[in-house]
């Protein structure tokens, strides 16, 4: 799960690391209200999950409280990129001496935890990198040692931080360690953190992803997933419980498994059609999350056919035929279904499937990927 | 002849009294697996239809000899059954277990590298490894598996995705071509087996003709087991990488499977498979079709 800048920041501060005074606002007045909070100058920035933001305008500083109506104003409702900006965080504006670069990630070939640390900050990243490597400094942290505030001092030294900068770095990067760990992310970056005139070092933005598997052990997580966002297709499906990503075609998909998901995407498009989603009901499916799955298909005006791909390994073919069953019961589908059914009990499954009684033209079986998938397109493609 | 387990491997199931140890536990000891013991915390003394649980894993190896662990606890629970299993002298550990946080999976990675170097992890998030005809662990239906064949030529299967290992093994077994080995190594961004690690034993393995490779988008395993086939492996491979049209930025339901900043995508992953001489299928029954005419041309 991404977070917004201002719930980056908000995360941030859990673990120390200093960000400047600030607040969130999705109305001019809010705006008025939280610069006042902040003290003037102060920075409007827009709250949206892409880059590219200051050079989009969706990024202002505002000297005073007509300047704030201005920008704010200006700011809400503006589309960056295809985002819709609903909210702005206003926050007081640092003077800046010099932009850094530091973030934590896991390297998934090492292994390791990956430090990455940089004087080159304010600009992203990948474009440093490519311009000019040696400016990034990598090192890789065995996540059983962790770090101390020894090791970021010599890593703050090695990248070529001025000397006044070392000691503020260094502490920020423990904190920022903690963060990535013990906050569970999948990504903790700060872009710039800066060296302000005055000697002090402090995050001027945030980018955390939080990764979803340690949610159970992260209460807080809560207020983030209110603001996630989704599109109608995917809160329907999170609601039941479904990994769902919404597409641009004509076919929904069901599959069980992530990879066999994949794979039935990557089918559908070999035989001339597109997928309406990728939909992994996962293993031990039963007739409740099928049922779900359909739901959630069948909420979606664009999907034409349905192709639903199941080989059974803790997925048991008769619980995937009872909840098809129970679907066909519960909700009127707008679109035919095309099945493939193997593995665990697939023929008890085929069998429940065959004296539903249910007729050709609402649900067809097939013996292959590959079948089913051409005869699902053929559907959407004829209608 | 076959890799990391076969019959004489005796395997204990941490979390045989949990609804998922319990029905995969009995299901592999059906097909034929030694399954000796189960552990589960507290229970120490019951029994599983005839299997015999104890308290800790320790006990558990102390009274049946076991080498092998299957776990099948929740994502709270399997870092530490993880690691109390390599503490415990198990030799090879296949973790099912879905939704561990990276965090913990990372950690428990680089333990047992460090202080249990004699345990290899398989998974998590994995469905398991089936030497057919010796061996199940974990939740793959043993019926699709091909059993080898004496003559040979037989093909191991390692795959990053559990239901396209099925589909794997489903289609050698509709061409009849026996599977030495198959291992799921799962789709988590820490797996505790690789690709690489797979590959060294297949090469290594008299029973093992062929091998089958199953990819998926995000990282870069794919890409370094090429690198490792070009230097390493001299027995003919096909492989076939799932996410060709999966979009940029999505994770698509396994935490590992993304393409970011350009990278991982599946179209890489083929090229540099290619260019290490492995015969590329799109689809799985394509791969299937490849392995086909490499193992007619072996017979």
């Amino acid at each position: 799960m991404d977070l917004f800048e201002y719930q980056g920041k908000q995360y941030f501060a859990r673990f120390d690391i200093p960000v400047s005074p600030g607040g969130i606002a999705d109305t001019v007045e809010e705006a008025v209200v939280q610069a006042a909070a902040a003290g003037y100058p102060v920075v409007v920035k827009a709250q949206v999950q892409v880059g590219g933001r200051g050079k989009a305008g969706g990024i202002k500083l505002a000297n005073n409280e007509a300047e704030v109506r201005l920008h704010a104003g200006n700011i809400l409702g503006m589309d960056i990129k295809g985002h819709l900006v609903e909210r702005v965080w206003v926050e007081y504006a640092s003077d800046i001496a010099e932009e850094y670069y530091a973030s934590f990630t896991l390297d998934r070939a090492a292994k390791k935890h990956l430090l990455m640390l940089s004087v080159e900050g304010g600009v992203e990243i990948e474009a440093v990198a490519e311009s000019n490597p040696d400016a990034i400094l990598l090192r890789h942290i065995d996540p059983v040692d962790g770090i101390t505030l020894e090791w970021a001092r010599q890593a703050a030294i090695d990248a070529r931080m001025p000397a006044q900068s070392v000691e503020g770095v260094a502490s920020i990067l423990v904190k920022l360690y903690r963060c990535f760990t013990e906050g569970d992310c999948d990504l903790a970056e700060i872009n710039p953190l800066i060296l302000k005139p005055t000697g002090e070092i402090h995050a001027l933005d945030a980018k955390v992803s939080l990764d979803n598997n340690a949610e159970f052990r992260h209460p807080e997580w809560a207020e983030y997933r209110e603001t996630e966002v989704l599109d109608e297709r995917e809160l329907l499906a999170r609601e039941k419980g479904l990994q769902y990503i919404g597409l641009q075609g004509s076919v929904g998909i069901i599959a069980n498994g992530a990879g066999l998901a994949m794979s039935t995407l990557d089918v559908v498009n070999q035989v001339g059609g597109s997928a309406a989603n990728f939909l992994d009901i996962g293993g031990g499916a039963n007739a409740d999350l099928m049922s779900a799955a359909l739901e959630v298909i069948n909420y979606d005006q664009s999907v034409k056919s349905i192709l639903i791909n199941i080989f059974g390994g803790i997925t048991r073919g008769e619980e995937v035929a009872k909840g098809i069953v129970e679907a066909l019961n519960r909700v009127s589908l707008r679109a035919p279904i095309v099945i493939r059914l193997d593995g665990t009990n697939a023929e008890e499954g085929r069998q429940i499937l065959l004296s539903a009684g249910i007729p050709e033209s609402v649900l067809q079986s097939k013996p292959t990927m590959l079948e089913a998938a051409r005869a699902a397109v053929a559907i959407a493609n004829a209608n | 002849m076959a890799i990391f387990v076969d019959q004489n491997t005796k395997v204990i199931v941490q979390g045989l009294t949990g609804g998922q140890g319990k029905y995969h536990g009995l299901r592999n000891r059906a097909y034929g697996t030694q399954v000796v013991g189960g552990v589960t915390p507290g229970k120490g003394g019951l029994d599983v239809e005839g299997i015999p649980v104890f308290d800790s894993v320790a006990d558990a190896v102390a009274a049946t000899g076991a080498d092998a662990s299957f776990i099948a606890v929740p994502p709270k629970a399997a870092s530490a059954a993880i690691l109390e299993a390599a503490a415990a002298g198990v030799r090879f550990v296949v973790c099912i277990t879905e939704g561990i946080p990276a965090q913990d999976e990372a950690r428990v990675y680089n333990t047992l590298i460090r202080d249990f170097p004699g345990t290899r992890l398989l998974g998590p998030n994995c469905p398991g490894i089936i030497s057919p005809g010796k061996c199940n662990i974990g939740i793959t239906a043993g019926e699709i598996a091909e059993l080898p064949s004496a003559s040979g030529p037989n093909v191991g299967i390692v795959s990053r995705s559990g239901t396209l290992t099925y589909q794997a093994l489903y289609e050698l077994k509709q061409r009849g071509i026996g599977v030495s080995t198959c291992v799921g190594i799962g789709g988590d961004p820490v797996p505790g087996t690789n690709f690489i690690d797979c590959l060294r034993e297949f090469q290594a393995d008299p029973e093992t003709h062929a091998i089958i490779m199953i990819g998926e988008i995000g990282g870069s395993a794919e890409e370094e087991a090429a690198e490792f086939i070009k230097a390493n492996v001299t027995k003919p491979m096909s492989a076939y990488i799932a996410g060709v049209t999966a979009p940029a930025g999505k994770k698509m339901g396994h935490a590992g499977a993304i393409v970011s900043g350009g990278k991982g995508t599946a179209q890489g992953k083929m090229d540099a498979l290619a260019a290490a001489g492995v015969r590329i299928g799109l689809n799985p029954t394509e791969a299937g079709d490849l392995m086909a005419e490499i193992v007619a041309s072996l017979r």
